[in-house]
């Protein structure tokens, strides 16, 4: 697991579908959630993978909301060195997380959640990113692979 | 959307039917602590089967109505909470400790039913 500061958006080939969620209130969590489940099922999630990924989004939707009030979660297909794969990205313009590697701790939480809001989302993926600062706000990405052991 | 409750006998079935979002959690859980005085029910069963995603809120919610629904005297069971459910929850952390489940709403009829029937002997001692 890395938390770096910069890359995040490196040149990849993106293919298929991408689908934009605007994030403003808590309806929108789960619209997100099911845009996830349906990219997901064309992509050939398993069930319980595509319950992992909506569960992710909501949790990183809801951080939006928590933390940020308005944000939005872009979730896509991704190809890369012959694997295919699901790429969500949660961004925000919000006061953004001083202290990401204390964000990412078990358990801790600023009292508006149960502390396992980005830790819990970052077990449910195969891969997980957080950029932040205070000046530009919070971009959560995430993947899951199709597959990964087949 | 909102939640139906079902008033059987003592007792009061919430059957969650879609998605829920938070407010709709919120809802159901003010509905219920009500309608528990209202019907001084004894027990309520949650029927989470058609949930397809617990996530740190809906846990904690439904966590909170089960301990609100206890101060008010009655007895809570969630049921059917799905495999892929239950294996995200484990995955994310999550736990409903103290909290009664059940597999569906028959074993959560029958959990309910013993548990009242436990309580009423209590009482009769």
């Amino acid at each position: 697991m890395h938390y770096s500061t910069s890359g995040l958006e490196s040149a990849r080939r993106h293919v298929g579908d991408e689908v934009r969620v605007v994030i403003e209130s808590d309806s929108d969590i789960v619209l997100a959630r099911e845009h996830g489940r349906l990219i997901g099922k064309k992509l050939g999630f398993s069930a319980t993978d595509l319950t992992l990924i909506a569960t992710a989004i909501s949790e990183v939707a809801r951080n939006i909301l928590v933390f940020a009030k308005n944000g939005e979660i872009v979730i896509r297909e991704i190809n890369e060195h012959g694997r295919t794969g699901i790429q969500i990205m949660a961004k925000d313009n919000g006061p953004g997380i001083p202290d990401i590697a204390l964000a990412m701790q078990e358990g801790y939480s600023t009292g508006k959640g149960l502390g396992m809001g980005l830790p819990g989302s970052r077990r449910l993926m195969d891969e997980f990113q957080v950029i932040s600062s205070v000046a530009d706000g919070t971009i959560v990405e995430m993947k899951k692979w199709v597959n990964k052991n087949g | 959307m909102e939640v139906p409750i079902l008033k059987q006998g003592g007792y009061l079935i919430a059957t969650i039917q879609a998605a829920l979002s938070d407010a709709d959690l919120i809802k159901l859980q003010d509905a219920l602590v009500e309608q528990v005085g209202k019907y001084r029910s004894k027990g309520v069963i949650i029927d989470v089967t058609a949930l397809d995603v617990m996530d740190s809120f809906a846990t904690r919610t439904l966590r909170s109505i089960a301990h609100m629904i206890k101060l008010r005297g009655a007895e809570t069971v969630i049921c059917g909470i799905q495999p892929e459910v239950a294996f995200a929850m484990v995955q994310l952390g999550l736990t409903l400790e103290g909290i009664s489940t059940a597999l569906d709403l028959e074993e959560g009829l029958a959990l309910l039913n013993k548990r009242t029937r436990e309580r009423e002997a209590a009482r009769g001692r």
